[in-house]
């Protein structure tokens, strides 16, 4: 059986329902090429991968919001050619002299396009104009050091001179160790930008992306307004194994997940993806943001 | 002034006879009356807080709390608090507010708590709050870190207009053990980590971390549990009379600065 009538049977058989998704061990039977294929990296089923893409990277079986980089992030949330981007420039010194971090610096600022683990800038969502921020976790896990703890600042210091809204997806593992105490800094120095921002009587919309941890979930991602978290993603403040090794048993597998969050009230929705730029719309409108005309 | 590794200085803040906050605030300060309870859940032995006078001027002391003894650390979670210590924390810092007294803060945590209930109460809502809150609390708040200042967990008792640190205490982003064992999966490679890490009291002084470093006598804190309360004593009182003559404005847009300014990056 040739490949395009291998897939012709297999996209026959699910047709009727969501876009297929395969258990792994009727995908390794099936003897499919595994480039066309994407694994859940949660519930382990297989699908095509051109079905990943068309379903914005949103697992069609157990329905985990996988990672994006900030680029698909940005088209999927923002209005056409409206970005422009802040501080396109700033890039991280070594301040404890921390063994190939600029180097490593530079690999990921080619490999990801971007300077560091965070873009900022201000775009318009369906005509509201807001200030916006993107971390990409394929930046060094996102962590936070002082590029992205200064691009955050300078994003809520300037929404509240220009009475914008401030929307941030927090994806991140934590507070950058590769710079020592200056990222810990960091933590304490995006809170006290909250909070004169809040002073200003503007609006935070925290979304929270997979994976969201420590020193992330310890400042600004949990100082939202509104906190939105994106289904079946990981948030907390330690790290599983860290739990895991303190209290020797297994965690229950919803332990720390966006539902988990949503339930011990630490956020006030879940939101799936496909919804997400209405969703926001809906909130800068409820909050008195006018939409720009033309 | 001595002039110890970080890896020995680190040795030296986990001895067991190191005095701890229970030895410091009866020297310290007088009338001191505990004050228990976030008011939501419940009350964190791993912090101790209360109001007492200081040179006869009222204060609030928060601290945190490690054991002197196996049965004390049981009680005190080896002071690294749950939720409801930020909480309490939180709820004092508020009360000094409205009263308009000075916040002391002792810390000395190997960081925050991580368990499942830590996890279920918000640990990382409550430390995020406080940093926000402390960042806008319109009275003076100072910060001094006693031995161990374990990341996140200690940080949310440090947004303050003054950090001082003792001579070999240490302030960290992450353990030298979890540095070692996450980034170069071995964990036995602490010493190594805490040389490159960078968390000694003069290092926070170069970084613009912490304004003072506070002598001890030689050998460390336990050689001289007294002289080492009066040096913090005699830098408090100089501290607390200097940030209270402030008007609000003018402290607050100093705290904010002095976080603010730090960061190391180019453009
Ligand atoms: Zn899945």
């Amino acid at each position: 059986m040739g490949l395009e009538s291998l897939l012709e049977t297999v996209k026959e058989r699910f047709k009727d329902e969501k876009p297929p998704h395969i258990h792994p061990r009727a995908a390794a039977k099936l003897n499919i090429p595994a480039d066309l294929l994407s694994k859940c990296p949660r519930c382990r089923f297989v699908v095509f991968k051109e079905d990943f893409e068309k379903s914005r990277k949103v697992c069609t079986n157990c329905n985990y919001h996988a990672r994006l980089s900030w680029k698909e992030r940005l088209e999927m949330t923002a209005d056409k050619n409206s970005f422009v981007e802040f501080d396109s420039t700033m890039t991280s010194r070594n301040p404890i002299s921390f063994p190939d971090y600029p180097e490593r610096l530079k690999t990921l600022r080619k490999d990801c396009d971007m300077r560091d683990a965070i873009m900022t800038g201000e775009c318009l969502i369906r005509g509201y104009k807001t200030v916006i921020g993107i971390m990409d976790s394929n930046f060094m896990m996102a962590s936070m050091g002082s590029v992205v703890g200064e691009k955050i600042t300078r994003a809520f210091e300037y929404a509240a001179r220009e009475k914008l809204p401030v929307i941030i997806f927090a994806a991140s593992g934590g507070a950058r160790m590769q710079e020592g105490i200056i990222s810990l800094m960091q933590m304490a120095k995006t809170g006290g930008a909250i909070a004169k921002f809040a002073e200003a009587g503007q609006l935070f919309i925290s979304v929270i992306t997979d994976p969201t941890t420590g020193g992330v979930t310890a400042s600004f991602a949990s100082l939202g307004d509104i906190i939105i978290a994106e289904p079946k993603v990981l948030i907390g403040f330690a790290g599983r194994r860290v739990i895991q090794d303190t209290i020797k048993q297994k965690l229950p597998d919803e332990f720390q997940t966006a539902e988990y969050l949503l339930e011990k009230g630490f956020a006030d929705m879940l939101c799936e993806r496909r919804n997400m730029r209405s969703c926001l719309a809906n909130l800068l409108r409820i909050h008195n943001y006018t939409k720009k005309v033309g | 002034m001595s002039k110890l590794t970080a890896t020995e200085r680190l040795a030296l803040v986990r001895l067991k006879n190191r005095p701890t906050v229970n030895d410091y605030i009866p020297l310290i300060f007088n009338r001191f009356t505990e004050l228990h309870g976030d008011r939501y859940y419940g009350d964190d032995p791993a912090i101790l807080a209360g109001v007492a006078t200081f040179h006869s001027i009222p204060v609030t002391v928060i601290a945190q709390v490690k054991g002197r003894d196996i049965e004390e650390n049981k009680r005190t979670n080896f002071a690294m608090p749950h939720p409801e210590g930020y909480r309490k924390a939180l709820r004092l810092a508020k009360q000094a507010e409205k009263f308009r007294r000075p916040v002391i803060c002792l810390v000395d945590t190997p960081g925050a708590f991580c368990g499942i209930e830590a996890e279920e109460r918000g640990q990382g809502e409550a430390i995020a709050r406080n940093l926000m809150e402390f960042m806008s609390l319109k009275t003076p708040i100072i910060s001094i870190i006693l031995g161990e200042g374990g990341s996140g967990g200690a940080l949310a008792l440090a947004v303050c207009d003054e950090l001082a640190v003792l001579e070999n205490a240490l302030y960290s982003v992450i353990s030298p053990r979890g540095f070692a064992s996450i980034l170069w999966k071995d964990p036995t490679r602490e010493k190594e980590a805490a040389e490159l890490l960078k968390i000694t009291s003069e290092d926070m002084l170069r970084f613009g971390v912490a304004e003072k470093i506070i002598a001890e006598p030689a050998g460390g804190a336990h050689n001289d549990c007294r002289l080492t309360a009066d040096n913090i004593a005699e830098y408090l009182i100089e501290a607390v009379r200097r940030l209270s003559a402030l008007d609000t404005e003018t402290l607050l847009a100093n705290r904010y600065e002095k976080f603010r300014k730090i960061g190391e990056f180019t453009e």
